[in-house]
């Protein structure tokens, strides 16, 4: 799996993580009543400059406008629709400077740091015993699940094929679905065996579990 | 330990959400071809097999991983542009129509598993969810909640699918592998 960031040693990427959180939240609150082109010109502008200011890397980041832009002609055709056409601009213009300006921050932020500044929001769910630790692991686990449950679905794909020369399709769902729990049963009970979640051995960073 | 097998369960969901987002066969062409993703499916299943509480968390996990800057989201998405994009509504409906889902699930213990989990699912992933999506959508966009409503129905007629293939999913496992239907144990 390709993580979003960006690894490098800009000055941005230098900057603390929750400075950038807080930047990006005062950005989005600053720009969400500006209803004229020109300031959410400048504030696309900015937002372009801060890719550039990454040197070539960062410009090939602005890929991010091309997978944008069809959601982008969709709002303006949506407002073109109802017969607000302008309007349909200035939210478009202040949607594309707004995630630039959010693919930035997690474009030079490692996902530790990342991890450190946002744990604050989840500190209500240790109401529920999930500790820091428990977190970090249902993570790395969800990370790690991901390419075994598309294995799984390949080779159900597959052992359909072979018996019937058709795509799976829907037919797999169900097999798949036991398939996939008794998985994670296993994985659970694996767990348990070595301790526990709370009893496995710290530091498993989630950037070397992603083989970063 | 109990504890530890639900924690994987809901690693389990919420990559399952993550997977449904990756493969493309799971992208069902709808309605001159707009792409309508199936991850909405993983999140009625987790409500109805993790129950409230847990459904809940896997769909938060997901979104922990999406901040982080993991392209989980349909289309290789992620990072914390998605908390700004129009669509930014949903995700936060999310974890609640979860909730919900899985709350309804567990009030209907006595009915039949098809019916009660497509009354759970269709209740919690499609109304629960668009009263968040919707307004969203339109508070993003700035366009008027009734128009954004009537141009949000093109997806309903997916996630009528995803609703009947969710009670469908749901009775195999009642049959196949009931243990792990957390909502359905006395």
């Amino acid at each position: 799996m390709i993580a979003l960031y960006l690894a490098g040693r800009s000055w941005a990427h230098r900057l603390p993580a929750g400075l950038k959180l807080l930047v990006l939240a005062v950005a989005s609150v600053l720009a969400f009543p500006i209803d004229t082109v020109f300031p959410l010109l400048v504030l696309l502008s900015i937002a372009v400059g801060l890719f550039a200011s990454l040197g070539k890397p960062g410009l090939n980041k602005l890929v991010i406008i091309r997978r944008f832009a069809p959601f982008l002609i969709v709002i303006i055709l949506f407002h073109w629709a109802i017969g607000t056409a302008g309007l349909g601009i200035i939210v478009a213009l202040r949607l594309l400077a707004l995630v630039l300006l959010a693919s930035f921050v997690t474009l030079t932020t490692r996902m530790d740091d990342m991890m450190a500044a946002i744990r604050p929001i989840f500190r209500p769910l240790t109401y529920f015993g999930l500790s820091d630790r428990r977190l970090a692991l249902a993570l790395a686990l969800m990370i790690r699940f991901i390419p075994v449950l598309l294995g799984v679905l390949d080779n159900l794909d597959e052992a359909y094929r072979a018996r019937s020369g058709k795509a799976g399709r829907w037919r797999i769902f169900a097999p798949f679905a036991i398939q996939a729990l008794r998985l994670s049963d296993h994985v659970g009970e694996a767990i348990s065996a070595r301790g526990g979640a709370d009893g496995l051995p710290d530091g498993q960073r989630i950037d070397r579990i992603l083989g970063k | 330990m109990t504890s530890d097998r639900h924690l994987v369960l809901i690693a389990l969901f919420a990559a399952l959400i993550a997977a449904l987002g990756l493969v493309p066969a799971f992208q069902v062409p709808f309605l001159g071809g707009v792409p309508i993703t199936a991850q909405t499916l993983g999140v009625m299943l987790a409500g109805v097999i993790l129950g409230p509480v847990r459904g809940a968390l896997a769909v938060l996990l997901l979104l922990f991983g999406v901040a982080l800057g993991l392209p989980l989201l349909a289309g290789g998405r992620g990072g914390l542009g998605v908390f700004q994009s129009p669509s930014v509504g949903f995700l936060i409906g999310w974890p609640i129509a979860a909730f919900v889902t899985g709350l309804i699930m567990q009030k209907m213990a006595d009915a039949n598993v098809l019916v009660s989990s497509i009354v759970a699912a269709a209740f919690g992933g499609i109304i629960v969810l668009y009263a968040f999506g919707v307004p969203g959508l339109a508070i993003m966009l700035k366009t008027p909640l009734w128009e954004t409503f009537i141009g949000a129905m093109i997806y309903v007629p997916g996630d009528m699918i995803k609703v009947v293939l969710t009670g469908l999913i749901t009775q195999t496992i009642a049959r196949g592998y009931p243990s792990a239907l957390l909502t359905r144990r006395s």
